[in-house]
This record gives structure tokens, C-alpha cells and sequence, in this order.
């Protein structure tokens, strides 16, 4: 990558000596440029600090110990922030395996030939982009099916959760295999490895820091999700701790919607109280993805 | 044999989701004819005097995805331009983060950002625009923030794919980089953009909690960005709220919409992919 943008003749070339780049239209047009940058980042930064002059007032011990309440000086997100540690976990355990399954099978086995896997890997790139409340409808069918009269179960949360990211999960899988060069199944084939070893012992190690970069960002953009959570039942009064896969839940964003949507102004300083909590786990979720992409990427 | 099966997957789940919503769809319709469904303009599944027709519905998602579109289109391609062609490696290397920054934030902290700040500090303290609590326009500009590094990401892909022989060709012939960018590296990325776009209207349409916290619960047929206006997924999110009865009218209206959503979304899609489909195949 880097060597492709450094080959760029533009770039050595940009001098006075080129006219054409100082021209009235060439100034407007690379202000325009960076006038849409500054835009988009100006609202990443007035949504950061409103929400944090918002909710500041609220952001302390309470948001951790307290249960929910009716009275917003003595409710907490306690429950909600255990849900989601468990609801998260309970997806990673069914997401990242499967979906590292399927990347491996598509990218390292598969005939490519065949219609079939083409006919996959279109559905895996639509899956992608389905949007998240249509998961939501078929883990409802599906526990409807199955005849389940509480739908509010970490398990049941987590699966629909799990759907939701595992076609991101597959096809950062497969961009990071794909980036493992030939010559290492090659080598390791011509020292007489069978395909099943190369893949466990050289190509999949290889391919571990993309893997889990994209991994990585799949769970935090399941962290932030509400909207499945809220046709599972979510959005319940959970004054207990959840303990186990089959327990009642609530997650941290579902608790803010129910908060915003409360009359009164405390809620909604709570509710920013808990964005405040919320952003700052996903910021740092992104931050260690990116750090693992700059610094254990391996470039061949 | 297990790897196999995990892949296999991904097609049991595309075709789950089409079962789970068609069957119960198709109880739907025994009772409301498509017709009124799809050309009906009063929304009122929940009502004694029930009504199904779900032009208000696509009104206000059709609003929520212009202005967030327009919000975001000129927002995504202008930071592509600048990361793809202007930006110096290093540079590119700190921003481009930063923007994704913007993929990461969760949706209901957008939906509050769009309720609080856009709404209610910007659109009425500010400006003194004759709004209430609700507008498609704070939900739809805020979604199009959000959807800014979707089109700028895929955009910026389809850019740095155009060979640098073609930017060479055109420095040659004397053009600075404002022309190589919009009549050499533009058109031959178009089609990737166009992809990066239709992504865009289709994460615009998808998108859920920001519509449901931001856009308002009245499903009326909406004329203006000011009015407040239920979403096709405003309206699952809310509904989801009640208790609705499994088998129940209201329960069998949840995934008739949603049918409709996603057979939306699925054209959208496939649109998206026959574009990148050309791009890819270009050079």
C-alpha cells in the first residue's frame, strides 16, 4: 500500500513549478476538500463534548452500582453494563469461531469455480449489508418456533447478535488471508504438510492479527446495538444481576433508548451519562484494533 | 467437513430470514389485502378502526434517507478525494482513523445526539425553526453523519484503485491535480462510488435507533423536513415495545413490514454489488 502512494508522480511534482496547482479554481476546490473533512470531524467532536457537558454531571459511582429506578438520583446502569459484558462474550464464544470457519473454508478450500461458492460469497457480502432489526425478526421467529414464551435470554440476544456479525467476522477473515502470500502454503506443502496442517500451523497464524482486528470491530459494532436486543424483549426492568446464559438481560445501549425516551430531563442526563460510558468502551475497542493492525500486521 | 458446514451457514441464514418473515407475512395478507398494504396512506395498525396502509411509513423513511444522503454524499466523496489524492500517506494515516471513529459510534448515542443537541438546541433554540420535539430532518442529518465513512471509505477504495499511470497520463498533458481528480480519477472510479453510495441509501434505510429516538411515533404521511414521521424500522422498534400477542395482527405486522424492508434493502444491495462487480473487473 505504502509503496504503491509513494509512486505517485503528483506528489514529487508538487512545486511552484506546476502553475496550475496555485490557479484560483485548483485553491477553491482543495478547500472545498478539506471543508468536508473538518465538517464531518466538527460533529464527531460537538457530539463528544455535548454528550460529556450533558451527562458529566451524572457520571459516577451510581451509574455503576445502582439498579434501575423511577427515580433518576437513585437509578444505575448496573445491570445493564453486566448484561452487555455477558451478552458480548456469549457472542464472541459463537461468532468468531464460526465465522472463521466459514472465511477458511471460502478462501483456503473451496473450489472457486463452482457456482455454489460463488453463490455464497454474493450472500455473504448481502448479509453484510441487511439491515440490523431484520436479525432481530428472525431470532423472534425462530424462538417463536421453538415455542419460547420469555424471549429475554443472553443466549437468544447473543445468537441474533452473533448472525448479525458474523458475515463482517468472515470477510475480514478472508481479507487477512488472502494477504498471506502463496509461497508460505507453498513451502509448507513441498515439506510435505497436508492442507489441514499448512492451514492450522502457517496460514491461519499468519493471518491472526487481521483476524482479530476485524474481530475486534465486528463485537464492538455488536457492543452498540440495540435494535435486535429490542424485539428479543430487551427492554425489561432488570433489578438483579444476570448470572447465566438462559437469565433475563438488559444491555448498556438499550438502557439509554429507555432513558432518552423518559419525560423528565434527569433520564436524559443519565442517558448521556451512560453514552459517556458506552463511547469510551468502544473508543478504546477501536484503538486496540487499530493498534493491532499497525503494530503486529505482519507486510511480506 | 465442520468448515464446510460453517459456510453453508451463512445460506441457511439468508434463507431462515426469508422463511421467518414470509410465513408470518403471508398471514398478513390473508387479512389485509396487498393493495391496501402497499398503496394505503393511513397507518394505524393499533387502532379500533385498524388501517394498514403503509405509504406513511415509506414517506417519512423516503425523507430520513434523502436529507441523510444529502448530508452525506458531498461529506463522504470530498474527504475520499482528499484522502485518495491529496493527502500525504502520513497524513491519511491519522485521518482516516478519525473518520472511522464515526462508523464506530453506537446508534442510540446518535439518536440522543439528534434528539438533544440537533433537535432541540440547533434546530429550535438556535434557529428558531418551527419544529417540536421531533424531525425527520435532526434524524436524517445525523444518520448521514454516520454514514459519511461508509461512502468515504468504499469511495477512497475505488479511487486508489485507478492506476497511477492514468493520473501520469494526465499530469502530462499539463492538467493539475483538481483536473486529474475530477475528469480522470472520478469517472474511472464512478462506478465504485456509485457502489459506496447505494451502500450508503441502503445502511440509510436499514438504519433503526436514531429514527426511533430522533424522527418521532406518529405514522403520518410527511411533507416537510420539519415534521416528525414514523420509519418502516421506527415503526418495528416501537411496536417491538408492546406486547404483541404471537399470531395477533399487530405480531404478523411486524414481519410484513419487515418483509417489505428487506426485500428494499436486498434490491439496494444487489445494485451495490453489480457496481463493485464492474469496478473490480475495470483494472
Amino acid at each position: 500500500m505504502s509503496i504503491a502512494t509513494d509512486l505517485r508522480p503528483a506528489r514529487s511534482l508538487d512545486t511552484s513549478a506546476r502553475s496550475g496547482e496555485r490557479s484560483p479554481k485548483a485553491m477553491v476546490f482543495l478547500v472545498l476538500l478539506w471543508l468536508t473533512m473538518f465538517i464531518a470531524m466538527t460533529v464527531l467532536l460537538v457530539l463528544i463534548i455535548t454528550t460529556f457537558i450533558q451527562g458529566a454531571s451524572r457520571l459516577d459511582l451510581r451509574l455503576f452500582t445502582e439498579y434501575p429506578s423511577s427515580s433518576p438520583a437513585r437509578a444505575g446502569a448496573r445491570p445493564a453494563i453486566l448484561g452487555s459484558i455477558w451478552v458480548i462474550c456469549t457472542t464472541a464464544v459463537l461468532a468468531i469461531p464460526l465465522g472463521v470457519a466459514a472465511a477458511v473454508q471460502l478462501e483456503e478450500f473451496a473450489d472457486k469455480t463452482k457456482r455454489i461458492n460463488h453463490l455464497i460469497e454474493l450472500n455473504v457480502q448481502n448479509l453484510a449489508a441487511i439491515p440490523s432489526v431484520v436479525y432481530g425478526l428472525l431470532a423472534l421467529a425462530v424462538l417463536t418456533l421453538l415455542r419460547v414464551q420469555n424471549k429475554n435470554l443472553v443466549i437468544a440476544g447473543a445468537t441474533a447478535l452473533s448472525l448479525l456479525i458474523l458475515p463482517v467476522i468472515i470477510i475480514a477473515t478472508r481479507e487477512a488471508l488472502r494477504s498471506v502470500p502463496a509461497e508460505i502454503r507453498e513451502a509448507s506443502l513441498a515439506l510435505g504438510a497436508t492442507p489441514l496442517q499448512t492451514m492450522w500451523k502457517q496460514t491461519l497464524p499468519s493471518a491472526v492479527p487481521g483476524i482479530a482486528t476485524g474481530a475486534i470491530l465486528a463485537l464492538s459494532r455488536a457492543f452498540g446495538e440495540a435494535a435486535p436486543l429490542l424485539l428479543l424483549g430487551g427492554l425489561v426492568f432488570v433489578s438483579y444481576d444476570p448470572n447465566g446464559l438462559l437469565s433475563g438481560y438488559t444491555t448498556l445501549p438499550i438502557q439509554i433508548f429507555n432513558w432518552t425516551g423518559r419525560p423528565q430531563e434527569e433520564f436524559r442526563t443519565l442517558a448521556a451519562a451512560a453514552s459517556i460510558l458506552l463511547l469510551v468502551l468502544l473508543l478504546a475497542m477501536n484503538a486496540l484494533a487499530i493498534y493491532i493492525r499497525n503494530h503486529y500486521q505482519r507486510r511480506w | 467437513m465442520m468448515l464446510r458446514l460453517a459456510a453453508w451457514l451463512t445460506i441457511a441464514i439468508t434463507v431462515g430470514i426469508v422463511i421467518a418473515l414470509i410465513i408470518p407475512s403471508l398471514e398478513f395478507f390473508a387479512q389485509v389485502s396487498i393493495t391496501d398494504f402497499l398503496f394505503g396512506t393511513r397507518w394505524a395498525p393499533r387502532f379500533a378502526n385498524a388501517s394498514f396502509g403503509v405509504i406513511p411509513l415509506i414517506t417519512a423513511t423516503f425523507w430520513t434517507t434523502a436529507i441523510a444522503l444529502i448530508t452525506a454524499v458531498p461529506l463522504g466523496l470530498g474527504s475520499a478525494v482528499l484522502l485518495s489524492e491529496y493527502a500525504h500517506p502520513r497524513l491519511r494515516s491519522v485521518l482516516k482513523p478519525i473518520l472511522e471513529i464515526l462508523a464506530g459510534v453506537p446508534t442510540v448515542v446518535y439518536g440522543l445526539f439528534a434528539l438533544a443537541f440537533v433537535q432541540g438546541t440547533v434546530l429550535r433554540d438556535w434557529l428558531h425553526l418551527p419544529t417540536g420535539s421531533f424531525s425527520v430532518l435532526a434524524a436524517g442529518l445525523v444518520m448521514g453523519v454516520m454514514i459519511v465513512p461508509t461512502v468515504a471509505s468504499l469511495s477512497e477504495d475505488a479511487m486508489s484503485a485507478v492506476p497511477n499511470a492514468m493520473r501520469q497520463g494526465s499530469a502530462a498533458l499539463g492538467a493539475n491535480r483538481m483536473q486529474t481528480s475530477m475528469r480522470v480519477v472520478f469517472p474511472a472510479a464512478l462506478s465504485g462510488i456509485v457502489a459506496a453510495i447505494v451502500l450508503g441509501v441502503s445502511r440509510a434505510v436499514g438504519e433503526t435507533m436514531i429514527v426511533a429516538i430522533a424522527a418521532g411515533g406518529q405514522a403520518r404521511i410527511v411533507t416537510g423536513a420539519l415534521e416528525q414521521g414514523q420509519t418502516m424500522t421506527g415503526f418495528i422498534a416501537n411496536a417491538a415495545l408492546g406486547d404483541s400477542r404471537v399470531g395477533s395482527i399487530e405480531y404478523n405486522t411486524l414481519f410484513a413490514v419487515g418483509l417489505l424492508l428487506f426485500t428494499i434493502t436486498l434490491l439496494i444491495n444487489f445494485i451495490s454489488i453489480r457496481f463493485v462487480r464492474r469496478f473490480r473487473e475495470a483494472y
